[in-house]
């Protein structure tokens, strides 16, 4: 299986939020960035595949400016085992997926794995738009995947269940909450060896922004939360159905 | 030009947020001076349909192959680009659900059109066309732009009121080309979850944490959500626990959602459960510890022991319930 797997640079999901530049920007002190949680189960589930003995290679992609590779090393130090960065300001999601349909276009890869949604803009709308960009079927928010044979057993939630696929290559599908159990953590050797694996910079396609994000708000602040005693609920019950009127 | 709204159905019936969703383009339709038409895929009777002109929709497209009684992205996809394009719709929209997230982003690059995923507000203008939505996985908010000339929108639900407004729907059928190889991914199988509310359509969660200690003490929360007709949701760590299922873990990296009550027994509140729940309209946090985060996101709060609170919550909550 050769795979191209798409690493978010996204904010530590403990980052307290803050703007900058008359809230135009997202304020980028102090804030430590991650692979994408979901890109994390991604590449998790990749390589339990590959150490279960299936031949694997690993092509870790992001667009992003050159501080987005030590987020490309981490993939590589996890297992992945090459990686690409094109070089551009990632500015919106069809930009971005036509940069990798571009790259999946030069290999010969025989899927393309992203993360349910970047948590940052929350637009989970690469893995759909490479699909539409390559004219290829999409899973989006895969909870499992499985190799059986030279087939691939997915699910995906729909709306009230969850749908049972199977796939030949090649597909796009984004991973969600149960791709794989629990994100892997890169060893050691592990981190030495990401230092000395290929990490290609590539010049972006050209592609119109469809999008722009102009301003950014936090959400109002509450009033204080109003104490009840333990030994009177009697009176959480008055107040959800007087005062908040929600029962 | 045309507001275009893809109401799905579950077996041959709409949900609250399909009404949501049409009320929400109808509103858009009037502001820009078109029509507001709905478009279904399946076999969905009249009833039904004409239900959507209760909340302003003028038409509705029921587009009903036998080919796609499976949800495909690719299928339907193309099945909706067809629409739009036979109507001449600029504005498409979808709820934020699992349909909404497969089907736009692919036909916004098939349209060519720019997409603001999870929009919580009605444009707060249409030239520019710019639409406020969640971010940051609901730690914030951000007004998007859309530059192009036909837009897709996904909303997320419980974000915009359901408005009524009768309107005599007219029906027409549509019969879709699909094209081939629409279902290589090869639909094997259905699971539905029936018999439980899922916990993006609860006006009410009962959410429990790490607090209740083992999988065992669910019962009192069942009771809870059994008596107030609400649906059950949970932190991370439970759900990682294997305590209750991934479907019921809400939080940055489960479930976005905004019920109109919630109520959290035994979280302490981490900025990660916040981020996916501070949405909601009212929250009500139980907890032993009075330093617990929660409490400052909380509306109200009571500061006790789950195994102490909530039987006697219960008890008050029956007798209201009984009382009317």
């Amino acid at each position: 299986m050769k795979a191209l797997i798409c690493i978010g640079h996204v904010p530590d999901t403990t980052s307290k939020v803050k703007f900058t530049d008359g809230d135009t920007k997202f304020d980028t002190t102090d804030i430590q960035y991650i692979v994408g949680p979901y890109e994390e189960l991604a590449l998790t589930r990749l390589l339990d595949i590959k150490d279960a003995g299936t031949e694997m290679h690993i092509t870790a992609i992001n667009v992003g400016n050159a501080e987005t590779e030590a987020t490309l090393r981490k993939a590589l130090a996890m297992g992945a085992d090459e990686a690409i960065r094109i070089n551009a300001d990632p500015t919106d999601a069809a930009f971005v997926a036509k940069q990798i349909a571009e790259v999946y276009k030069n290999g010969e890869f025989d899927v393309v794995v992203t993360g349910k949604e970047s948590i940052d803009y929350n637009g989970g709308q690469v893995e759909g738009m490479i699909g539409a960009f390559l004219d290829l079927p999409t899973v989006a928010g895969a909870s499992l995947f499985e190799l059986e044979g030279d087939k691939i057993k997915m699910e995906q939630e729909i709306d009230g269940g969850k749908q049972v696929l199977e796939a030949s290559f090649p597909f796009v599908v984004s991973a969600g909450k149960g791709f794989a159990k629990e994100p892997r953590i890169p060893n050691m050797r592990g981190i030495m060896t990401a230092r000395r694996k290929k990490l290609e910079v590539i010049e972006p396609v050209e592609q119109k922004n469809m999008t722009e994000v102009i301003k950014h708000y936090l959400p109002e602040a509450k009033p204080a939360c109003k104490m009840v005693s333990p030994d009177n609920v009697e009176e959480l019950v008055r107040l959800l159905h007087e005062e908040a009127k929600v029962i | 030009m045309a507001v275009l709204i893809y109401t799905e159905n579950f077996d041959g019936k709409f949900k609250k947020s399909s009404y949501e969703l049409v009320s929400y383009g109808v509103e858009i339709a009037k502001q820009e001076g078109t029509e507001a038409i709905a478009v279904t895929i399946g076999n969905v009777d009249e009833s039904a349909l004409k239900e959507l002109g209760n909340y302003g929709a003028k038409k509705v497209i029921k587009v009903g192959n036998d080919e796609l009684k499976d949800f495909s992205a690719k299928a339907y996809t193309a099945v909706i680009e067809q629409v739009a394009k036979n109507i001449g719709a600029n504005v498409i929209l979808f709820g934020n659900n699992p349909s909404g997230r497969a089907i736009a982003p692919r036909l916004s690059v098939k349209l060519n059109a720019g997409l603001v995923a999870g929009a919580v507000a009605i444009p707060s203008s249409l030239a520019p066309f710019t639409v406020r939505k969640r971010a940051f996985s609901g730690k914030a908010f951000a007004d998007v732009v859309v530059n192009s000339d036909t837009k897709v929108v996904t909303l997320s639900q419980n974000s915009y009121k359901i408005v009524e407004a009768k309107e005599d729907i007219s029906i027409e059928d549509f019969t879709a080309e699909i094209p081939e190889g629409a279902y290589a991914v090869k639909p094997i199988e259905v699971v539905k979850s029936t018999g439980k509310l899922s916990v993006t359509d609860a006006d009410i969660l009962v959410s429990a944490g790490r607090g209740l200690k083992a999988a065992e003490n669910w019962g009192m929360i069942e009771e809870m959500a059994e008596i107030m007709g609400a649906g059950i949701s949970c932190s991370r760590p439970v759900s990682d626990l294997g305590w209750r299922g991934h479907d019921e873990h809400v939080g940055q990296t489960g479930k976005v959602v905004a019920p109109n009550l919630y109520i959290a027994v035994g979280i302490s509140g981490a900025v990660q459960h916040l981020a996916g729940v501070n949405s909601s309209k009212i929250m009500v946090c139980i907890n032993t510890d009075a330093d617990a985060p929660f409490f400052e996101a909380a509306d109200y709060g009571i500061i006790g022991d789950a195994f102490d609170v909530v039987p006697k919550l219960n008890e008050a909550l029956k007798k209201f319930y009984a009382e009317g």
